[in-house]
């Protein structure tokens, strides 16, 4: 089993691909992590994870400069139905069109947009950087057994944007800052998350975890 | 529901924490990485390092020890000192850091805020800012800029300049009085509140904690969105459970996940 985290030039790969290794350590049947930039070792592998940080456009421009990335990507997930991660950024490609600075068109695996997260609490500071808790709002395998909820446990968060998701059934989870913010997304065999799992200790190795023994 | 943030800070020089950390038994006090995993499991909320190595060849120390650091720690984590270029930026987060803080070259260069930000993102880029205040011909006072440790006087107003760092694309500004960086009597509340107050983006105080209620004080008074610390953590005056704990009893939301 592998599993393929995608080097496309952004992105801090190197937290990303520790946490997954550390995640795969402790499971019964390891699986092997691999940092690619090959399409084909994309293709190939069992399970697919795309980091981003940074701007959506940049992201997406950084996707589509690696030759055939997106073609593999879209045949795994979609075609295949390849369990799939996107992280931040990586969360934010899968919707329609990103509204950040510029409109970028995005996977459009989830329907809907990016947008500029307005808390209505002025003294609450944009971007939305630091540690929140996280309300379930459908059940997922990758939920499981997760500490959710105003006494759940926290994830790290560090963004300005957020994915507006057109059906509700597209989100698993959110996160209140002054308003609701799309935390976790699920659709067929892709997930993503808009905090970072790699930096969210324990509760975010948790949740690797299951995304590793996911199957969908 | 959003949580304060409570970051331990690490000055390091050569791949060394100065002055060692004593909080709990480490097999090597004046390791970096040990101290961060310490912090890590004691539940800071984040962990920046300050590079203070001076000569250029040693510098490489330092990204080795962010990439052992980020190989241990799932945190995260922020590193400052002597950033320079747009290079210095993508070595360091190639190497594992979250977050890098720049300092003196925003001063110098305020351009390279915006250089860094467009290529790298706001959410990575933090300006850190040491402040002081000067009084004026005709008595008005003020806060400016200093540099190279508050020895450099800059003249440049500091509630301005955070606001053009901001503008430029600092997506946190980490900031330091240098009249209470080490005086143990509290973060400078008036300038802490009068940069959060003037900014979108969040501020982190810094310089002067001596007890936990200055802790309290950074948010409350301060509008600070975290508060940064470092000798009362090293050497084991209080734990960060027992900041948090602190801090929670005075009403602020804290993480205190095990």
């Amino acid at each position: 089993m592998t599993v393929a985290i995608i080097d496309y030039g952004s992105g801090n790969l190197h937290s990303a691909a520790k946490a997954f290794e550390r995640a795969a350590r402790s499971m019964e049947d390891p699986q092997a992590i691999k940092v690619t930039r090959d399409p084909d070792a994309v293709y190939r592998a069992d399970r697919i994870v795309l980091p981003g940080v940074g701007a959506f456009a940049d992201c997406r421009r950084g996707v589509d400069a690696v030759d055939g990335m997106l073609e593999a990507l879209t045949e795994a997930v979609r075609v295949k139905a390849r369990p799939f991660f996107g992280i931040c950024v990586g969360m934010q490609l899968m919707a329609t069109r990103g509204k950040e600075h510029v409109i970028t068109e995005g996977f459009n695996w989830i329907g809907g947009d990016v947008v500029k997260i307005e808390p209505r609490d002025e003294s609450l500071k944009v971007p939305h950087m630091g540690w929140n808790t996280l309300d379930m709002v459908r059940e997922h395998p990758v939920l499981e057994r997760l500490p959710l909820g105003p006494k759940g446990r926290h994830a790290y968060f560090v963004h300005s944007y957020h994915l507006d998701a057109a059906n509700e059934a597209d989100v698993l989870a959110r996160a209140d800052y002054g308003g609701p913010v799309t935390a976790i997304v699920g659709k067929d065999t892709a997930i993503g998350t808009q905090f970072h799992p790699e930096k969210s200790q324990r509760f975010g190795l948790a949740l690797i975890s299951n995304f590793l023994k996911w199957k969908p | 529901m959003f949580k304060v943030r409570v970051i331990p800070c690490l000055d390091v020089k050569d791949g060394r924490v100065v002055k060692g950390v004593n909080f709990v038994d480490l097999r090597d006090a004046g390791d970096p990485v040990e101290a961060a995993i310490a912090y890590d499991a004691a539940g800071a909320d984040e962990l920046t390092f300050l590079d203070i190595t001076a000569t250029h060849e040693n510098r490489g120390i330092m990204l080795d020890v962010v990439r052992r650091t980020a190989e241990a720690c799932f945190m995260p984590l922020t590193v400052g000192g002597g950033v320079r270029t747009v290079d210095d930026i993508k070595t360091l987060l190639r190497s594992g850091a979250d977050k890098v803080s720049i300092n003196s070259a925003a001063v110098s260069r305020r351009e390279f805020v915006k250089e860094a930000a467009e290529k790298y993102g706001e959410q990575c880029i933090v300006v850190a800012i040491d402040a002081k205040r000067v009084k004026r011909a005709g008595g008005s006072e003020r806060w400016e800029i200093f540099t190279h440790g508050g020895r450099n006087a800059t003249g440049i107003d500091a509630i301005e300049y955070a606001q053009e760092v901001v503008a430029l694309g600092s997506g946190e500004i980490l900031l330091t009085s240098m009249d209470r960086d080490g005086t143990r009597q509290g973060f400078d509340l008036p300038l802490t509140r009068a940069i959060a107050d003037s900014v979108p983006v969040p501020v982190i105080a810094s310089g002067g904690v001596g007890n936990l209620n200055h802790l309290v004080d950074g948010v409350r008074e301060g509008h600070a969105t975290g508060v940064l610390a470092a000798s009362i953590f090293h050497f084991g005056e209080f734990t960060i459970r027992q900041a948090k704990d602190h801090m929670v009893r005075a009403g602020l939301p804290m993480r205190l996940d095990p």
